[in-house]
């Protein structure tokens, strides 16, 4: 099992803060706008820089997001920022129409997805942001699984034209991917080559795999890990690449069983190849408040019932 | 085009259009369209600097969003029209295949329509959203929109009237076609809701407000021109448009019965009578 060094611990929200700021140094189109959570969404430094290119929409999300549509008329790449929850149930339609349908260059940046938001509950923890993004024709949805990587992924996607949503979260959680790499969307990433068990792993999910495939070792078991950032489009000649090799598969995914990660690779499979499947996500149910690691155990999102998930999903092959 | 008999002609055709779009295709939303024709003649022959060239950006170029997208008779006969896309086109309207949808849609790619609408309540925010947009470019050309009376029911409206107005987005003139009808009645006693409310709700949010009668051609081009120069001084400007439904048909004005039902034969036969053909059909 190949050995990843945590660089530090950081909040994938401040990865975003941070190649939001990045962006506002080197591309003039783009600009952000924020329902009222600016620190939170770790904006701060874009508003302080680049005030002329910074809107205050205040607790107005569905505006926020017809305001994002008709900025890129005339050429501006603009970025939507609040919690994922606010992002996609809450203004669904607004992204459908005034987005989705009419083909906008808008980017809905959410942040404290999933269960990991924590203590604030159910009411602010979203675990059908993908389902819902994906269902969308034309949407990219990207959730990066540490602070360098969703970095990267603001700035890669201010150059692809079209709806993208790039979904990340609250707690500090190990950043361990290079510091300058180049995100590449619709790009799998193989962490950890095996044969016995696929493992594909989608935010703050892959660190919890990689954790996994050590248990695994330690019984003998190679798992190969694969980082799925980008759930559409997915990668899908990476997928059936290594379940032909391993021919047995784990999901593992900080949402709804239903419309997230798994749920597409499943589809993937059944059409072209078949294999046995467990998923790793929240089975049908919303979530509650409590410490993000105390919920992340508690809805069995955690490095045990991955390794678990896997030995099940072996004995089924 | 500046002569008030031609631009008079213009509407007259585009309503033959209107009904024989909607006769065609035993569907669509003739009352709402018809009220509105006399606006969509002066701001496109008269009012905007545009081109029929297409370009979604349009630097340099005064823009329109229709909000209330079922209204999109109107939209698509003026923009064949003003030479958008050719005239024999408005036949195709909400058949299978067409690039007129039964609500606008920019998915098939039709000249002149920049966003989709028809969902309610999300024009606004993508005008002001536009007006923006024109300001970060140093465009001073204007953002027109125009939205429904019954459409001002979903919250969405109000959230943008809120944000133009505090951001002082002053390169933005929006009409509301005010004819008090919505599907279920009127729209007094559906949301309690009349011109005289709207016109203090919105200035209380902090806009300038016009009025005008919608069905006086040379009225209609007054205020847009009072309109313009307004802007630029802080504030965004609003247009209280009055309006009669389903105008100047006799049959279907008076009610909200028009709003969206198509003409049988023998109707659209008594509607174009009172309607001569001036530029020729399509």
């Amino acid at each position: 099992m190949k050995q990843f060094e945590i660089l530090n611990t950081k909040d994938t929200r401040s990865g975003f803060g941070a190649g939001l700021h990045e962006l506002g140094k080197t591309n003039p189109n783009v600009v952000a706008l924020c329902a009222d959570l600016t620190g939170s969404l770790k904006m701060d430094a874009f508003q302080k820089d680049f005030p002329d290119r910074f809107f205050q929409v205040g607790i107005a999300e569905a505006n926020m997001i017809g305001l994002a549509a008709g900025l890129t008329i005339g050429g501006k790449i603009p970025y939507t920022g609040t919690f994922a929850n606010f992002s996609t149930g809450r203004v669904y339609d607004q992204i459908r129409q005034s987005v989705a349908y009419s083909e906008k260059n808008v980017k809905i940046c959410a942040s404290h997805a999933g269960l990991t938001l924590g203590e604030d509950g159910a009411t602010h923890q979203i675990l059908e942001d993908i389902g819902l993004m994906k269902m969308l024709p034309g949407m990219v949805v990207i959730n990066p699984c540490d602070y360098n990587q969703t970095k990267a992924a603001t700035i890669a996607i201010a150059n692809h034209v079209g709806p993208v949503y790039l979904r990340f979260g609250r707690p500090a959680v190990p950043n361990f991917t290079p510091e300058n790499q180049v995100f590449q969307i619709g790009k799998a990433l193989m962490l950890n080559e095996g044969t016995d068990v696929s493992i594909f792993a989608t935010g703050h999910l892959v660190w919890k795999a990689i954790e996994a495939g050590h248990m695994l070792e330690e019984k003998g078991i190679r798992a190969e890990i694969i980082n799925i950032h980008t759930i559409k489009p997915l990668d899908e000649a990476a997928v059936l690449t290594s379940v032909r090799k391993t021919r047995c598969v784990v999901t593992a995914e900080e949402h709804q069983m239903n419309g997230g990660l798994g749920d597409s690779i499943a589809q993937l499979l059944s059409r072209n190849y078949p294999a046995p499947l467990e998923m790793v996500a929240v089975n049908d149910s919303f979530g509650e408040s409590g410490t993000p690691d105390e919920l992340m155990k508690k809805y069995g999102l955690d490095a045990p019932h991955i390794a678990a998930a896997a030995e099940r999903v072996m004995k089924r092959r | 085009m500046s002569d008030i008999n031609q631009l008079n002609q213009l509407s007259t055709q585009i309503r033959r259009d209107i009904l024989r779009m909607v006769h065609g295709c035993k569907s669509g939303h003739p009352g709402g369209s018809l009220g509105c024709a006399d606006f969509f003649t002066a701001l496109f022959f008269h009012v905007m600097d545009h081109k029929p060239a297409f370009h979604m950006d349009a630097k340099g170029e005064d823009l329109f969003f229709l909000s209330n997208g079922h209204i999109s008779p109107v939209y698509y006969s003026t923009l064949a029209r003003a030479g958008y896309f050719p005239v024999e086109e408005l036949r195709t309207f909400r058949r299978i295949n067409s690039r007129l949808q039964g609500h606008p849609a920019t998915h098939e790619h039709l000249p002149g329509i920049r966003i989709a609408s028809g969902s309610l309540g999300q024009g606004l925010s993508v005008a002001v959203g536009a007006a923006l947009s024109k300001k970060l470019n140093k465009d001073a050309k204007m953002v027109y929109a125009l939205m429904g009376d019954g459409e001002i029911q979903e919250g969405q409206c109000w959230e943008a009237f809120m944000f133009a107005a505090h951001h002082k987005v002053d390169n933005l003139i929006v009409t509301i076609d005010s004819n008090g009808q919505q599907i279920d009645g009127s729209t007094a006693e559906v949301a309690g809701i009349g011109a005289a409310d709207i016109e203090a709700k919105v200035k209380a949010f902090g806009w300038e407000i016009l009025h005008m009668n919608g069905h006086d051609m040379q009225q209609i081009i007054d205020t847009m021109n009072k309109a313009k120069s307004l802007a630029g001084k802080g504030k965004p400007i609003f247009i209280l448009m009055k309006t009669e439904m389903g105008y100047p048909v006799d049959f279907m004005m008076g009610s909200h019965k028009w709003h969206g039902v198509a003409p049988n034969d023998a109707e659209l036969e008594k509607a174009l009578a009172q309607l001569p053909q001036t530029l020729g059909d399509y």
